[in-house]
């Protein structure tokens, strides 16, 4: 009894297998077995052997590949990149969400769809718009290099390419959320009283916040983890410019695979996490 | 398993299932909920789209205008050249195949997901948001592990297309899954008994009840995953050999043309990806309008 284990879930198949709603025993396992193997042989066989591979040798010589300078440097750098990113992001998500939700103008619908642009762009394409606009020969690249603002090849730039990769995420978390619990309670305290201020901080944010922290997760593991987009607009420098996966490219390309495996694990760590914590957080926010 | 093979056939004519749940009901209440723009939102939507433009929509519109730096006639001979036209092929192609392959699979793993409690589903559910999560360069790291020359199961794939098809796949498996799992979860199950109860086979009713309730679904996701795929860069550079002319992708090879000083060359190949990417979402967004759903 395969399925002896879940409890209330048991007798309503069974009741529906009487009426012949569940597939025969032969065919749900048989589909069982197809969706394990195509999953286990897509990402849980390469991910094991990545795992194989950097502890080959025991956890001495991965704690050595990452405790070296350049590598510390692009984590700390992938961490501001990421922080400001998703800081940024999120103000804009949770504010725009609000507008797109709760007020009208001419145009919205076509804001909306705009909205949804950055994740269909390749991440290559994104590194170019932005050395466009924002390079040396760019719309606003001369203005600003004039004023001492270096976009390109510098912080700014990866920061903005980040942004770009994960504009929507948080947005398009909250804005269902927001739909749903409609207006009346707002309405109901501001008859009250309540000042807008008072309105958000008492009843919009503890609506939306399992909305937020589900998209902020999303956005900070996007985040994390961007490359194509980084690559373009980072110029690739070295201790100045290298984010963590451009190291782990770096590191592959010069034979140095014990680095790149070890810093790859530390970035599969934290997307795991990641996951895990949207799981957790996901059945909360379905209440 | 003929049954999910089906189901991606079916989803092609998915506008005539489109009309069929429920009316547009919902969006009726839109002018009750919301209310014209006042001085501080006015402020704050104008920051917004400022925002969005600098972004976004600003270096998007300099990448159509440089496309054409070299004249109208620069761009199509850019686009016509052998090499970018064969990989914006390559990429098209590849995901189109990618999309169809895990609109099946995908729809037939959140089949599982939701019909199917087994011990271990917590498990699987994880397992599927990994190639979400993890950075592009990882997943090629790990692809290239597994079919690299140093390959433990003695399938080398490097410098072949079929290391782009595993690496496109293993991207885009979740999206399928994650816009079918929460269709199939609210899906009504006594019209499936009472059709039952009216002596339907249970492969009538999963092709003429949960198929087309799924259908738009399964579009969305399908069409999720080509946009995905036709753009891709981190997880098929290392494994793909990038040979011009059969392992090149679209995205590598707007990387040359920039790393060559190409710019207008780089853009009016990346023109023609955005155009692609563009035609997908509005597909998408067409959609889901019709179907009255999330808006």
């Amino acid at each position: 009894m395969a399925d002896a284990g879940a409890d209330a879930a048991v007798k309503h198949p069974r009741r529906q297998r009487r009426l012949g709603l569940e597939p025969s025993r032969p065919t749900r396992y048989g589909l069982r077995f197809v969706a394990l193997l195509y999953v286990g042989l897509l990402v849980l066989l390469p991910l094991g052997t990545v795992l194989w591979r950097t502890f080959e040798n025991g956890v001495g010589p991965v704690w050595e590949a990452i405790n070296q300078p350049d590598v510390w440097h692009a984590f700390r750098l992938t961490a501001l990149v990421a922080i400001l990113s998703v800081i940024i992001n999120t103000i804009f998500g949770v504010g725009m969400a609000l507008l797109l939700v709760r007020t009208r103008f001419p145009g919205r619908q076509a804001l909306d769809f705009l909205l949804d642009l950055p994740l269909s762009v390749s991440p290559i394409v994104v590194g170019l718009a932005l050395i466009l606009v924002y390079g040396k020969n760019g719309w606003f690249g001369g203005a600003l290099g004039d004023a001492g603002i270096q976009v390109i090849f510098a912080t700014p730039g990866m920061v903005l390419a980040t942004v770009f990769v994960s504009l929507p995420l948080v947005l398009r978390e909250v804005m269902p959320v927001l739909r749903e619990v409609g207006i009346e309670q707002e309405q109901a305290a501001q008859s009250l009283g309540a000042s807008a201020l008072q309105r958000f901080r008492r009843i919009t944010l503890p609506t939306i916040k399992w909305a937020v922290a589900y998209g902020l997760v999303l956005s900070l593991a996007r985040s994390l983890g961007e490359f194509g987009a980084v690559k373009v607009v980072s110029g690739n420098l070295l201790n100045r410019t290298q984010t963590a996966t451009l190291v782990v490219e770096q590191k592959y390309q010069d034979f140095e695979q014990p680095a790149a495996y070890a810093i790859a694990f530390v970035l599969v760590f934290v997307a795991i996490i990641a996951i895990v914590i949207i799981s957790i957080i996901r059945p909360k926010e379905d209440r | 398993m003929t049954e999910p093979g089906h189901s991606i056939l079916s989803a092609d004519d998915a506008p005539a299932a489109l009309g069929q749940p429920g009316s547009s009901a919902g969006r009726g209440d839109d002018r009750r909920d919301t209310r014209p723009l006042g001085a501080g939102t006015g402020l704050g939507l104008g920051i917004g789209v400022l925002w969005l433009s600098l972004v976004v929509l600003l270096p998007l519109a300099a990448i159509v205008v440089a496309s054409t730096d070299d004249g109208w006639s620069g761009f199509y001979d850019t686009v016509t050249g052998d090499a970018v036209a064969a990989a914006l092929k390559l990429s098209i192609g590849m995901s189109l195949f990618v999309a169809f392959v895990n609109a099946i699979m995908g729809t037939l793993v959140a089949w599982v997901l939701v019909r199917d409690p087994f011990p271990g589903r917590r498990v699987l559910e994880v397992i599927i948001d990994v190639p979400f999560a993890l950075p592009t360069i990882v997943a090629g790291l790990v692809l290239i592990t597994l079919y690299g020359p140093m390959t433990p199961i003695g399938l080398e794939l490097v410098g072949t297309r079929k290391a782009i098809f595993v690496a496109l796949l293993f991207v885009t498996l979740p999206f399928v899954v994650r816009t079918v799992q929460p269709v199939l979860m609210e899906l009504d199950r006594e019209v499936e008994e009472a059709a039952a109860s009216l002596g339907a086979s249970r492969f009538t009713i999963f092709r003429r009840i949960v198929l087309p309730n799924l259908a738009p679904a399964i579009a969305s996701g399908a069409g999720l995953c080509f946009a995905r795929a036709v753009g891709e860069y981190g997880s098929v550079v290392l494994i793909a050999g990038n040979i011009p002319f059969q392992t090149e992708i679209a995205s590598v090879r707007i990387l040359t043309q920039i790393e060559n000083d190409q710019t207008a060359a780089a853009a009016a190949t990346a023109t023609v990806l955005l155009a692609v990417g563009l035609l997908v979402i509005i597909a998408l967004d067409l959609g889901r309008r019709l179907v009255g759903r999330r808006g």
